[in-house]
């Protein structure tokens, strides 16, 4: 799938085929509402491949959620404006007719939500609902469909499923319901994976079940997976890549170690402030980021983090005046902040390492 | 910030930075920079063998036909000034633990004992005035905020309601505890909706000290923050509790929060109290098995530790708190377990100093725990948690 020809056919004309999977170019996002434009999502680009684990992070209200259904051609085209492209294995999503990207959703790419109780419809059992996706994409009868889903709950690890497969949602555990949400997206064998917070609403215990599974199914599929998560813990453990997102825009994009081990972008410091770990000694404080994420209708001029900066006075007023692109700083890590690069590494090795 | 005479800046730079200066009025505030003191105050709160069930009723008569243990027999102890957290997996009776303290849920059985005196079935009128010292910090910002008032009314509620006279009228008082808490005094007339997640958990937290409690529950005082944000709270209630000498219970299910903010850590499991330890014997050698599991399925943020660490991973979930397991509860997801653990409930006993575990075979101690275990589940009838736990943390 990685090596479709440039040739392979831009539908749109819009631009190249990529060679990636998946690949996202400056995709725009917004809403028109009353109090003005909310820009949830301003110009994000990125490539995965599959087999890859693409971790996105970031606060709530910085667009990760907004990026996953845009990717899904889940937004109400009369609420919503789309503009970019996206890209998934040679075929261009944003301008598709919503029939093609229909047909391509449950099949080629899938979502595992937050939420599953409210993700599930409470009046069908869990059975008939993994039955329904699985026959909108194959034409199969319906007891090949139900021994499919069968398959699918057992692999998840739900014990007994051809008793659970006619149960309702409400009848499951949390862990229990996340798993049939599991297995609902992968029915299909996507190749392209999306999980929205899947962990968040779980115990810890259950959590790991869950990223292990996810993990497993991943090398089974060879899926492209996206990881949406606040969760810095979960996307060390998962992800290949990280992107973390602030308002709207891409502050940081590197490779796991590098975003850990070398992160060059302030918020990323203080992301890695913020959380008390407890892989190290104890500290005395935490170092949170002062204030609070912004509002996407009155982003701040030039570096939307800047009123949160604490090193924005380093670069004259260029912070509050010119908006930082993202650049590749060092291969492979990209990122987007005018502090010079020598400076930055200066900063993480001498005060906030340390700190950590 | 209004400039009231005196002020003092609560150290770093993030609550500083909110806009946090102390008034004058917090006379307790120690020296902000000096190390908290060492706890080994007097006893402040005394639980023992509190338990909760609720009834579940069938039938047109209502009839009792079974009953969640939602908590059975948790005994602990907190002293002044210090921070015990209570972690635990969702259904485990954390909660419910947090809100018989405070008496907002009556206990079925057990004592609470607050300041010397016992609490467990206090009258809500004879209550009332110990409200006073008793305080709780909600977890949610959102639904434990009225939308209809403003927060000058929310924060000066508890004035009204227990009639404190208020040196210069409860607008100025009210004024001096939003400051204290990192808001801006002049936001007195907005309502709760003007203001985000982790600016509404301020407010929570400044109706919660507006009395000047001596006790706060603080239940699941940040998870529904981001983590930027959960930091800066997090800070605070630190910050707090050196100014004025306050005494948490904080309940939490994210371990590395509770590891940060707690003097000593309980672990619960299905409604008992699995292990009470201080914090670094309880993250550094944790003996029970259930606790161990609870450590290992934190994900760890340095993926140059992802394969390295060893891993347990439990199966399945919590049992029903409708049926629990007989004698150890943990016996069904347990690895270590063995024919005692379905027949013996382990009593929750010190195995080295101010570190309790109840488990047959606790790992990290060097004591020959399972005689001890054994000796003392010989007789069943006896004192089950710890009648002498409390006293040991010194």
């Amino acid at each position: 799938m990685t090596d479709t020809t440039p040739a392979a056919g831009p539908a749109t004309g819009a631009g190249e085929a990529p060679t990636a999977f998946l690949e996202v170019r400056d995709l725009k996002i917004h809403f028109p509402t009353d109090d003005g434009l909310v820009k949830s999502v301003d110009g994000l680009s990125f490539q995965l491949e599959k087999g890859r684990t693409l971790g996105i992070v970031g606060e709530s209200g910085s667009g990760k959620s907004v990026t996953s259904l845009g990717v899904l051609g889940l937004h109400n085209r009369h609420n919503a404006n789309v503009s970019g492209e996206i890209w998934l294995d040679g075929q261009e999503l944003v301008g598709a007719s919503p029939g093609d990207v229909r047909r391509l959703r449950g099949r080629k790419m899938a979502m595992i939500f937050q939420d599953p109780l409210s993700s599930m419809h409470p009046f069908y059992t869990v059975g008939a609902q993994i039955i329904e996706a699985y026959r909108v994409h194959n034409d199969v009868s319906k007891q090949v469909a139900r021994k499919h889903a069968i398959d699918m709950l057992g692999r998840v690890g739900i014990p007994k499923p051809d008793k659970r497969v006619d149960d309702y949602p409400h009848q499951f555990s949390g862990g229990m319901r996340q798993r049939a949400m599991i297995a609902m997206a992968l029915s299909c064998d996507p190749e392209l994976l999306i999980a929205d917070e899947p962990t968040t609403a779980l115990d810890v215990t259950v959590q790991a079940q869950i990223l292990d599974l996810i993990r497993d199914l991943q090398e089974e599929f060879n899926s492209a997976v996206i990881m949406i998560t606040h969760d810095l813990g979960v996307v060390a453990e998962l992800s290949d890549d990280i992107l973390v997102m602030y308002a709207g825009r891409c502050a940081e994009y590197a490779s796991v170690e590098d975003a850990f081990h070398k992160p060059l972008h302030p918020y990323t410091w203080g992301l890695l402030g913020s959380m008390p770990r407890l892989d190290r000694e104890r500290t005395e404080r935490l170092m949170p980021i002062k204030g609070t994420p912004p509002s996407l209708i009155n982003v701040p001029q030039g570096c939307a983090f800047n009123p949160r900066c604490a090193y924005k006075d380093l670069n004259g007023d260029k912070s509050t005046t010119v908006r930082p692109e993202l650049v590749e700083a060092v291969p492979g890590h990209k990122v987007a902040c005018h502090l010079p690069l020598e400076k930055k590494q200066e900063i993480w090795e001498s005060e906030i390492r340390p700190k950590l | 910030m209004t400039s009231t005479g005196g002020n003092k800046t609560v150290s770093t730079s993030d609550t500083a930075a909110a806009g946090t200066t102390v008034p004058g009025a917090a006379e307790t505030s120690a020296d902000a920079a000096a190390p908290r003191p060492v706890r080994d105050g007097e006893m402040l709160l005394e639980v023992d063998n509190l338990g909760k069930h609720f009834p579940v009723t069938a039938g047109l008569l209502r009839r009792q036909v079974a009953a969640v243990k939602a908590v059975d027999g948790v005994s602990f102890s907190v002293r002044k000034g210090e921070t015990l957290g209570l972690v635990g997996e969702s259904g485990c009776g954390k909660s419910t633990t947090g809100r018989m303290i405070m008496r907002l849920l009556d206990p079925s059985f057990g004592k609470i004992t607050f300041e010397g005196e016992d609490i467990t079935r206090m009258s809500q009128g004879r209550l009332r005035p110990l409200r006073r010292d008793l305080q709780m910090i909600f977890q949610d910002p959102y639904s434990s905020l009225n939308p209809r008032k403003t927060v000058g009314a929310i924060v000066g509620a508890p004035f009204r309601l227990q009639n404190i006279a208020t040196e210069n009228g409860v607008k100025k008082a009210v004024q001096e505890i939003l400051e204290l808490v990192g808001l801006n005094p002049e936001h007195y007339n907005r309502y709760p909706h003007e203001f985000s997640g982790g600016q509404r958990q301020r407010i929570g937290i400044a109706r919660t000290l507006a009395l000047k409690p001596k006790l706060i529950v603080a239940d699941e005082p940040v998870s529904a923050l981001d983590v930027s944000v959960q930091a800066q709270v997090v800070n605070l209630l630190e910050d707090l509790q050196d100014e004025l000498d306050l005494t948490y219970v904080v309940i939490a299910h994210d371990l590395s929060v509770v590891r940060h903010i707690s003097d000593r850590v309980a672990v619960m499991y299905l409604g008992k109290i699995v292990e009470i330890a201080d914090r670094n014997d309880l993250y550094e050698r944790p003996m029970h098995p259930y606790t161990n599991a609870l450590l290992s399925a934190v994900p760890v943020p340095d993926p140059s530790e992802r394969g390295n660490r060893q891993r347990i991973r439990l199966q399945g979930d919590v049992p029903s708190p409708l049926d629990p397991p007989p004698a150890c509860r943990f016996h069904t997801r347990c690895w270590k377990a063995q024919d005692i653990c379905k027949q013996v409930e382990p009593p929750l006993i010190e195995l080295s100093h101010g570190h309790q575990a109840a488990c047959h075979f606790p790992e990290n101690t060097t004591v020959s725990a399972t005689d001890e275990v054994a000796k003392a589940a010989v007789a069943p009838g006896a004192a089950p948690a710890g009648e002498t736990d409390a006293e040991t943390g010194e």
